[in-house]
């Protein structure tokens, strides 16, 4: 992408002409998040969480490496050695609790970030394909996250992974031979841990590759904005280098704080003190719970506990629903017809998304609390809102709502008119 | 067309969740909430604090060495430690001397390095505590991270330790079904209830403390709790100075950082 008012790289010192001529990299850096790109100069501190969960990868590729050169994936070792990288390695503590406490990061990051999405409209054409790659990256990250999880070989990764795996079974007919095959074998063991290490090693790569799709799609029509309205003129942006740079690189210091509070202050604050026990396939835990960014879609999993007017088994509706619940995000932009994009323009659409973030509040709670009563009832109401949600109310309220006028442009919204851009952005 | 499938594919979900909504709302109002012994009598653990709690804990490295000498002398003859070695007795203040005669007084199964074989012989500072072999029935857990391995570790162990009593008559009379089985000792601090484990500390001065402290059986459970949250986390007192440190360097570093974003956005409007 490029408006034409965007600044072309040009290359001063002679070693950079010559290497512009036979690899143009730093062009393409310069363009891609140098002076080159153009960016909605109204985009409000919701834009920061695309930057920072980038760095949250870093971050986790970063102490990954390291731990897996002192990790082993064989469930003879695997527990022992965690604690040899928490008591022996120089640092291990750190690196662990750092690549722990990063992925809750990632997820608190990403979560914001698609929510930025569903209040902004930022699925919309012409940015259906940047949303697309998101929720696969979505998607990548939580298997990523789960076989991570399942790699210090505590209780509650074997019996996650007990779980997790099962879910295949419920598949009629072909369910069984797939989780067998998944796993190596009958329960999870030595084949299922070591198959889990390489993939864990494999797909923040995946994820890294996707993540650079997911911005050079962003790249083709720029980045959104409060508004929705989309760029018209150069005083509409202003460059990333060197305003956008500044307002992400403070935040990174912001989100440092709060990250290393977790990490050296209350670094098992959010894992559950069973993973402290060695696996044990004959003991199962009280409650095997996932996680706490898994917590709202196990909510949606166990919700299901009757088998639907006695024909379709209770097991495999949690599981479809379970991942339907994140698929229907692939058809979002096609669901949602409305031709304004920000929320911040649309009444009706505005009180069902507040709706929604409580919702999957609640689930996440239900999904953290044991499978009994009332948590499920509760439960089960708000998985019926999450699926009227984004199939039936998302759809019908874009089609009768009566949105509020739109400003000219982003240099009104910003400069001119005296209504204020957005709620949440300085003006 | 797409939004008509939609629609018909919520419907389709939110009739299989209503059914089961129906059929739990039945079984619900038949029932109501769950009743169970552990529910009604479970306690949570009692207050406890120790110096390493907080932000700026540090370990009481005499309280840690204390609860050392309660476990030697009375944990050890069923719980392993196995993930702690003796040279790390080094940061309760033990001499080279104390650590070396401590791993000599144990016995360690290793590879005789000239033949090859597996044969005992006595620890080095290197080793680690070797497993505690354990003829009863059932398998004593392992201690050293008990205290991660435990909502609320420490007052857990604490409150376990000085929580043995007899049965409530009270819960007898609700559940008649969950009297105490044989062999097992009732404690409500357990999560169910009843374990294997008979009370550990059972009168005063049961344990010998080198720095002559009254060892009540309240002041021993408190040490060894003491301890066992060093067992588990060695390097906590490392772990929150370093935090402190980085921590500033941050908040000065995204202070700089929020002077230089104000600077470059100096007169343009947003």
């Amino acid at each position: 992408m490029s408006f034409p008012w965007a600044k072309q790289y040009t290359p001063k010192h002679p070693f950079m002409v010559w290497m512009d001529e036979k690899l143009p990299l730093p062009r393409l850096v310069y363009s891609a998040v140098g002076g080159g790109y153009e960016v909605p100069r109204n985009i409000n501190y919701f834009w920061n969480f695309g930057f920072l969960a980038g760095f949250c990868l870093v971050i986790q590729i970063v102490t990954g490496v390291i731990l897996a050169m002192h990790y082993g994936g064989n469930t003879q070792v695997a527990f022992d050695s965690t604690e040899h990288i928490m008591r022996d390695v120089n640092y291990g503590w750190m690196l662990r609790y750092g690549h722990a406490n990063g992925a809750s990061a990632f997820f608190v990051i990403v979560y914001l970030h698609i929510f930025r999405g569903f209040y902004f409209g930022s699925y919309k054409a012409p940015r259906e394909m940047i949303w697309l790659l998101g929720v696969v990256i979505f998607l990548l990250m939580m298997a990523t996250a789960f076989m991570g999880y399942v790699l210090p070989w505590g209780q509650m990764s074997y019996w996650g992974a007990q779980v997790i795996t099962g879910l295949f079974s419920a598949i009629p007919m072909v369910g069984e031979p797939i989780r067998e095959w998944l796993l190596g074998g009958f329960a999870p063991d030595n084949a299922a841990l070591n198959r889990f290490f390489s993939l864990h090693f494999l797909l923040p790569f995946v994820i890294l590759g996707v993540v650079i799709l997911h911005i050079w799609a962003l790249h083709i029509p720029g980045s959104s904005n409060p508004t929705g309205v989309e760029v018209k003129s150069e005083s509409d942006t202003l460059p990333f280098y060197p305003y956008f740079i500044a307002k992400d690189g403070w935040t990174i210091g912001l989100f440092l704080i709060i990250y290393s509070l977790f990490v050296f202050f209350m670094p098992n604050a959010l894992g559950h003190p069973d993973n402290y026990i060695p696996a044990n396939p004959l003991q199962t835990p009280a409650h095997i719970v996932p996680e706490w960014y898994f917590w709202p879609f196990y909510a949606i999993l166990r919700s299901f506990t009757q088998d639907w007017l006695f024909i379709i088994p209770a097991k495999l509706m949690g599981v479809l629903a379970m991942f339907s619940a994140i698929l229907v995000w692939f058809f979002l932009p096609w669901l949602d017809k409305s031709p304004v994009r920000s929320g911040n323009y649309r009444p009706l659409y505005r009180k069902f998304f507040w709706v929604l973030v409580l919702d999957v509040l609640v689930l996440g709670y239900c999904g953290g609390m044991p499978a009994e009563q009332p948590y499920v009832l509760v439960a089960q109401i708000a998985s019926i809102y999450y699926f009227l949600h984004f199939l039936v109310i998302v759809p019908i309220v874009s089609s009768i709502e009566r949105p509020e006028p739109l400003p000219y442009s982003i240099t009104e919204a910003v400069l001119g008119s005296d209504k204020a851009a957005a709620p949440g952005d300085k003006a | 067309m797409i939004r008509i499938f939609s629609i018909l594919a919520g419907l389709f979900f939110a009739g299989a969740l209503a059914w089961s909504l129906l059929w739990d709302t039945i079984g619900f109002a038949q029932e109501g909430l769950p009743k169970t012994v552990e529910k009604a009598f479970y306690e949570h653990p009692k207050e406890l604090h120790l110096a390493s709690d907080g932000w700026f804990g540090k370990f009481d490295k005499k309280q840690v060495k204390r609860g050392f000498e309660v476990y030697q002398q009375v944990c050890a003859s069923c719980h392993s430690l196995k993930h702690v070695s003796f040279r790390d007795l080094a940061a309760l203040e033990y001499s080279e001397a104390e650590i070396k005669e401590l791993a000599a007084a144990a016995t360690v199964n290793a590879p005789d390095p000239l033949t090859g074989e597996m044969k005992d012989r006595p620890g080095l500072p290197a080793d680690h505590f070797p497993p505690v072999v354990y003829a009863g029935q059932g398998h004593p857990p392992d201690l050293s991270l008990l205290a991660k391995a435990r909502h609320d570790g420490a007052a857990y162990t604490y409150s376990l330790l000085t929580g043995y009593q007899a049965q409530p008559a009270e819960l007898l009379k609700q559940f008649p079904d969950a009297k105490t089985p044989e062999g097992l000792h009732y404690n409500p601090y357990f999560p169910n209830l009843n374990l294997a484990m008979p009370a550990p500390l059972t009168s005063d001065g049961q344990v010998t403390y080198s720095d002559g402290t009254n060892a009540t059986i309240d002041q021993m459970a408190k040490d060894v709790s003491a301890f066992l949250v060093w067992t588990a986390e060695p390097k906590l007192d490392k772990r929150h100075q370093v935090g402190f440190w980085w921590l500033g360097f941050l908040i000065y570093a995204t202070i700089l950082g929020y002077l230089a974003y104000r600077n470059v956005w100096a007169g343009k409007k947003h």
